[in-house]
């Protein structure tokens, strides 16, 4: 079995504040996960804001430097002690999806530049190579490279800027692929084309995700193991299935009561008038 | 009872003119809680600042009227020109991220004061403000501080407590836990629901979460394209929609402890882009109290 993820003792802190009353604040609170299998999954990070979920997708991502502790992604050190020491070859492992599809891309540049570029320097393609990988990565999200050359951020929607943003992702073929909140800024109606796009990577491309949501209903669609994050800790993981339908802690019953769902009301809506 | 009475919205851009709601014709009743669901550029939130009266360039009301119903503070009637005395005392509004719009260089209880039209007694509405944040959940020490001193949630409730301090006949709520935490969302909509209650009054509720708008609403309007694809009771929508869009909204979500394929109406529908139905302006009574738009006599799109 592969190891796809692992976490030893990982502790980031911050201080904030001024240089003499400096609060540090535990982002990361010893957390520990484990994923090993033989085939790709999508592992879902939950947790309310200030839980620790972002830090810890930056720290998959060596966006932040962990205070002490190391990431293991498909049997190599990213993040910690003994990283891989190659920015080239970590991007060629892990490549990041971020919320805000309209931020990860200027707005004075026409989009397919950052697939190009991505195909050039990570994965060191050359001219006729690049454009081939960029049509084929769009095709995989649905998309076709003419829809695309040459447009600015402003001409697409926030579904397809996102699914953009994945065909950017592929180019260097990542084993893992760590999204931080992909679909928060996108129309509901339409944000399930990006889960079943992962869904489908995962089943059909041998993709791994990390999944950084606070929307609990959809990390139990598409994930096989899930992290509940409190205040920097890991307070329940395991397989997705199973911790949503025998939580053991407290905060993910907490978590799971507060869904609004569209199949049982929380309590009766009493009214007094007549339909109109 | 609110009437809009083929009311269209457009805003001028330049040479150009965008009709963000085009011909809606509906009756919202008294003392009831109405979702507004449908995506960005629906007209949704244009609509719901005609119906509070914020008219204001470059949007223009170019056809309709809206028919209030309701007597303002003074006891006359409210129509769309003496709105404006009304906001807060009649009728108010919860902004989009409205736990960013308290003023953050004045303290709580000075917001409380700056009320338009408040009684001129400061001492007695300072005293009736802690008393009902109280009320509310929160602590009476929430006056004297500053909005950055309260987390989201309590800053939400502030926001509530000041919309609904002089119990208004109708609130508008325009995605109002759309920033917070699932465990504070709940929070806030059940105060929301039990406010409604003890008011009787009638609050418009724009989201975009289909779970949102089941635990909370007694009616459902689908807008899509400016226009009104189906209005009707909250079980009678989720358990039998007519429309394709709102079938749509409603397949788009996934439930815990259920394992269909979701989105998949969406993934379809999707590859007509942002016009993939044709949505006609007349709406058509399928069951008592449940319209749906009438189906176009010429189809765009895959779906429709």
């Amino acid at each position: 079995m592969t190891v796809i993820l692992r976490t030893e003792n990982l502790n980031k802190l911050y201080r904030l504040g001024g240089f003499m009353r400096a609060k540090p604040i535990q982002a990361l609170n010893e957390v520990n996960i484990t994923v090993e299998s033989d085939k790709p999954v999508v592992i879902a990070v939950v947790g309310e804001s200030g839980s620790g979920k972002t830090t810890l997708a930056k720290t998959l991502l060596r966006l932040e430097t962990p205070t002490s502790g190391r990431v293991i992604v498909y049997d190599e050190v990213v993040a910690g002690q003994g990283a891989i020491p190659s920015r080239k070859s970590f991007l060629g492992l892990v490549q990041p999806i971020f919320q805000n599809p309209f931020e990860a891309f200027s707005r004075y540049r026409p989009v397919d530049i950052y697939l190009e570029e991505t195909a050039r320097r990570v994965a060191g393609m050359d001219g006729p190579q690049a454009e081939a990988a960029v049509g084929e990565a769009l095709k995989s999200v649905g998309l076709d490279y003419d829809q695309v050359r040459g447009k600015y951020t402003a001409q697409f929607s926030g579904g397809e800027l996102q699914r953009i943003s994945v065909a950017r992702a592929l180019i260097p073929n990542p084993k893992l692929i760590v999204a931080d909140e992909p679909v928060s800024m996108i129309d509901a109606s339409r944000r399930m084309i990006i889960i079943n796009l992962f869904k489908r990577l995962r089943d059909e491309a041998g993709r791994s995700f990390v999944y950084i949501t606070h929307d609990l209903a959809t990390a139990y669609y598409i994930s096989d193991f899930i992290a509940v994050m409190n205040k920097g800790r890991v307070v329940e993981f395991g397989p997705a299935r199973q911790v949503m339908s025998d939580p053991q802690h407290d905060y993910t019953r907490l978590l799971l009561s507060s869904i609004p769902t569209t199949t049982s009301r929380w309590r009766e809506r009493p009214r007094r008038v007549a339909s109109g | 009872m609110i009437r809009l009475n083929d009311l269209k919205l457009s805003y001028r851009l330049g040479t150009r003119t965008i009709d963000a709601v085009d011909g809606v014709t509906l009756t919202i009743p008294d003392n009831c809680v109405v979702g507004i669901a449908g995506e960005s550029g629906s007209g949704k939130s244009t609509l719901m600042k005609a119906i509070y009266g914020d008219i204001q360039s470059p949007m223009y009301l170019s056809r309709g009227s809206i028919d209030y119903g309701l007597k303002g503070a003074d006891g006359r009637p409210v129509t769309a020109e003496n709105l404006r005395r009304e906001w807060f005392k009649t009728i108010s509004y919860i902004p989009q991220s409205s736990m960013n719009s308290l003023n953050p260089v004045i303290r709580i209880r000075e917001q409380f004061i700056d009320f338009p039209g408040t009684d001129s007694n400061k001492k007695r509405v300072l005293e009736r403000a802690r008393d009902y944040i109280g009320k509310l959940g929160l602590p009476p020490e929430a006056m004297d501080s500053y909005p950055h001193q309260l987390s989201g949630g309590m800053r939400q409730r502030m926001m509530i407590a000041l919309a609904t301090f002089f119990q208004p006949e109708l609130i508008i709520a325009d995605e109002p836990t759309t920033a917070l935490d699932v465990v504070v969302q709940k929070d806030i909509l059940l105060l929301l629901m039990e406010l409604q209650e003890q008011m009787g009054n009638t609050i418009l509720v724009v989201s975009h979460d289909m779970g949102v708008h089941y635990q909370v609403t007694h009616k459902m309007l689908i807008m899509y394209a400016g226009r009104v694809v189906e209005y009707g009771d909250t079980d009678s929508v989720f358990a039998d929609p007519q429309h394709p869009y709102t079938k749509m909204l409603i397949d788009s979500l996934p439930t815990i402890g259920e394992d269909s394929m979701r989105g998949v109406i969406a993934s379809q529908a999707g590859a007509g882009g942002d016009r993939a139905y044709r949505v006609e302006p007349n709406l058509i009574e399928v069951k008592p109290g449940h319209f749906v738009a009438q189906p176009a006599r010429q189809q765009a799109g895959v779906f429709a």
